[in-house]
């Protein structure tokens, strides 16, 4: 009887396993198979515009293909990232986009890379995954002359020649957005000449983001003399560790004013611990939060945060306004930064419709 | 030899000393540092302290760590699966509770069908080890990677909330109790174990197979079925965690839940003066490791050590605590106490 279970419970395992390994399998094949049957589509189009008249020649003369080499679709955010391309260089707008999904492995992105000058493209765009190992195939890429445009993460090249321009969020901006928010909303509360205590939830250490926002809050914070920042420790930007470091905040003796949370879900975690000792969130403590997912503004619309500020996935408008200036022959400036918006509790109920990531 | 000293022999030796004398020590530092570190007090109709937070928080880690040592007496290797076979149970578990306003299917069956995932996922690697004879780390290494993977096929790569309030009660309080409800499981757990264990001879199996899985076949122990049990059980354990872990935060994020918690959970087995080879094994021993490692992380919090220094310090600590319970370091001591003692006896017979 013992034996017949465990037997069973074994062949259970397997066939979850094994249907697993189906599933997953298909995963990884897809995206090979998608760039493959994406490359094939210029060709195709090739073919199509011999036999017909000259304005559909024309025509794909006048599209800028793009190759676009994708991280992955490892977050909302990376998914909103590729969707804002995608909706944004389509053949409507004058494009034709390439697009290969990296699955988080460099290797992959270079073959990419690779592919795209084979394929005699016209602008190469990469979100990078790792900032390093980019020399020699962006070489490649410059001995073709085709442009490179890099967006979100930025990359670490002896010669910046090697790619025409950057285009992703300043974090450092983010923290002093988040900053002029806060005393202008204390200024309104008449609180603004108060002496304030400033908790800081980082997150992890040496991330670009939690270097850049950490920065921009203690910059900000330096020009009024009466916030000072009192508790300071990273929460890894997970929702959990967030709880776990503001229950010890909380426990610190410190008076807590303001929770500045480097990303929305450590401030989840954050208003739970508040909550847990009966702490009112967003009027005890005032919650600044960054990132402005879809999950904070249903939290601002429950009263539980102040604001979020933006870390805006939807480069796609940018990146097809770069690639057309670039093809008209116009020098671009190399670092852009995409517009990022400060969203207060009131503006969340109207907001949210209108959030895609 | 005087009676005092035979009376401090006795207490070192006893085999929970040094893994709770570095409780201890770990706790003194506090004493210093922040008194405040032992302040219990009810806040909000629940209890609120540090200490409170450091039994609260090492909740999932005893669980996980109870199950581990049973692995590690068992079979002389360490189940790295863990952490991924919780975030894979808590996201099934998530699934099939639906992310409506209500529950897809009555709360229970979620439960059981985590822990059910959990043990299932501990055949898989029980089935690896003992029967096919892989080597632990690599049999288990399947897991670590596949579970995370799973759980984000289950997931769709998002993470999923429960909206419906009940479900936080496994990872924060039962109405009307002051006590965080992740304490009671944590207890259970231990108890119930301990019980099994005592009660019927599946801890004395256990550790005849660790020290000579040969030697105990030929007295007629089932070696593979004693190391395939102890395998299920430790992922029923990531099962019963990964529920607390999700319950927490409501939600599941499968690239976040239970991350690199197996080693915490390998260490608590290790500084609870467990030997990683396999045999004689303390479940008291494990949980008082998995204590000292959250209290450890909770008093740096409370010290106000910056992030970018936490990992020194924890390090620094971890060092001492296991160069502490070597058996070469105490052997050593025992040495120069020796020549010490012989040399003041060589000096009052000089003089």
């Amino acid at each position: 009887m013992k034996k017949k279970l465990v037997s069973m419970l074994l062949g259970l395992t397997m066939v979850g396993t094994a249907l697993v390994g189906c599933s997953s399998a298909p995963a990884e094949n897809s995206t090979p198979k998608e760039t493959e049957t994406k490359t094939e589509a210029p060709a195709k189009e090739e073919t199509k515009t011999e036999t017909p008249a000259e304005e559909a020649e024309e025509k794909t003369d006048e599209l800028i293909t793009i190759g676009f080499s994708q991280v992955g679709a490892e977050s909302d955010w990376r998914v909103a990232n590729t969707e804002s391309m995608k909706s944004t260089l389509t053949e409507e707008n004058g494009f034709n986009l390439i697009f290969a999904d990296a699955q988080q492995k460099q290797e992959n992105q270079i073959k990419a890379v690779r592919d795209f000058i084979s394929q005699e493209v016209d602008v190469i765009v990469i979100a990078p995954v790792t900032e390093t190992g980019w020399e020699t195939v962006l070489g490649e890429a410059k001995d073709a002359e085709i442009p490179v445009i890099i967006v979100d993460r930025m990359i670490d090249v002896s010669d910046d020649s090697l790619y025409t321009c950057w285009v992703g969020s300043d974090f450092y901006q983010e923290g002093l957005d988040a900053v002029d928010w806060l005393t202008e909303y204390m200024d309104g509360l008449g609180r603004g000449q108060d002496q304030l205590n400033v908790a800081v939830l980082q997150g992890t250490i040496g991330s670009s983001a939690e270097i850049g926002r950490t920065k921009g809050v203690r910059d900000g914070l330096q020009e009024h003399s009466n916030y000072s920042i009192v508790l300071e420790q990273t929460g890894e930007f997970t929702q959990a560790k967030g709880q776990e470091v503001m229950e010890s905040f909380l426990k610190s003796g410190e008076q807590i004013d303001i929770l500045i949370a480097q990303n929305d879900n450590m401030a989840f975690g954050a208003i739970d611990a508040l909550k847990a000792v009966g702490k009112k969130p967003a009027e005890d403590v005032v919650i600044v939060s960054f990132d402005a997912v879809k999950a904070a503004f249903e939290s601002m619309i429950a009263g539980e945060m102040n604001v979020s500020v933006e870390c805006n996935p939807l480069h796609g408008p940018r990146v097809a306004e770069l690639a057309k200036a670039i093809m008209n022959g116009e020098e671009v400036e190399k670092i852009q930064y995409v517009e990022e918006g400060v969203f207060p509790a009131d503006t969340a109920a109207e907001m949210l419709p209108t959030r895609v990531y | 030899m005087s009676k005092t000293q035979e009376i401090v022999k006795k207490i070192t030796g006893y085999h929970l000393f040094w893994p709770l004398f570095c409780l201890v020590i770990v706790l003194l530092f506090n004493l210093i540092k922040t008194p405040t570190f032992f302040d219990i007090t009810i806040q909000n109709g629940v209890l609120y302290g540090y200490l409170i937070d450091v039994l609260n928080r090492s909740s999932e880690l005893i669980i996980l760590a109870v199950g581990m040592t049973l692995v590690v007496a068992a079979s002389g290797g360490t189940d790295i699966s863990v952490g991924a076979v919780s975030a894979f149970a808590g996201a099934v578990c998530i699934f099939a509770l639906g992310t409506g306003e209500t529950y897809q299917i009555p709360y229970i069956f979620g439960v059981l069908l985590a822990v059910l995932i959990g043990a299932l996922c501990g055949a898989w690697n029980g089935f690896l080890v003992a029967k096919m004879k892989i080597q632990p780390m690599v049999a288990t290494l399947i897991l670590f990677t596949a579970g995370r993977g799973i759980a984000q096929l289950i997931t769709g790569g998002n993470i999923l909330y429960v909206k419906v309030d009940s479900f936080k009660r496994l990872g924060a309080f039962l109405p009307g109790v002051p006590i965080p409800t992740p304490i009671f499981i944590a207890v259970i757990v231990v108890i119930v174990t301990s019980l099994i264990l005592k009660k019927t001879a599946l801890g004395l199996y256990i550790q005849s197979v660790g020290i000579n899985a040969k030697a105990a076949k030929l007295v007629g122990l089932n070696a593979t079925v004693i190391q395939f049990l102890s395998y299920v059980f430790c992922g029923l354990c990531a099962g019963i965690a990964g529920l607390i872990i999700t319950s927490r935060i409501y939600s599941i994020d499968a690239n976040n839940a239970g991350l690199n918690i197996e080693l915490d959970a390998i260490l608590a087995v290790a500084l609870g003066g467990n030997s990683l080879g396999g045999g004689k094994f303390s479940i008291a021993g494990s949980v008082i490791g998995a204590i000292t490692i959250q209290a450890l992380t909770t008093s740096l919090y409370a010290m106000k050590v910056t992030a970018d220094q936490l990992p020194v310090y924890k390090a620094i600590v971890v060092i001492i605590i296991v160069a502490l319970q070597s058996p070469e370091l105490k052997k050593w001591m025992k040495h120069m106490r020796v020549k010490n003692s012989t040399q003041n006896v060589e000096r009052v017979v000089e003089q």
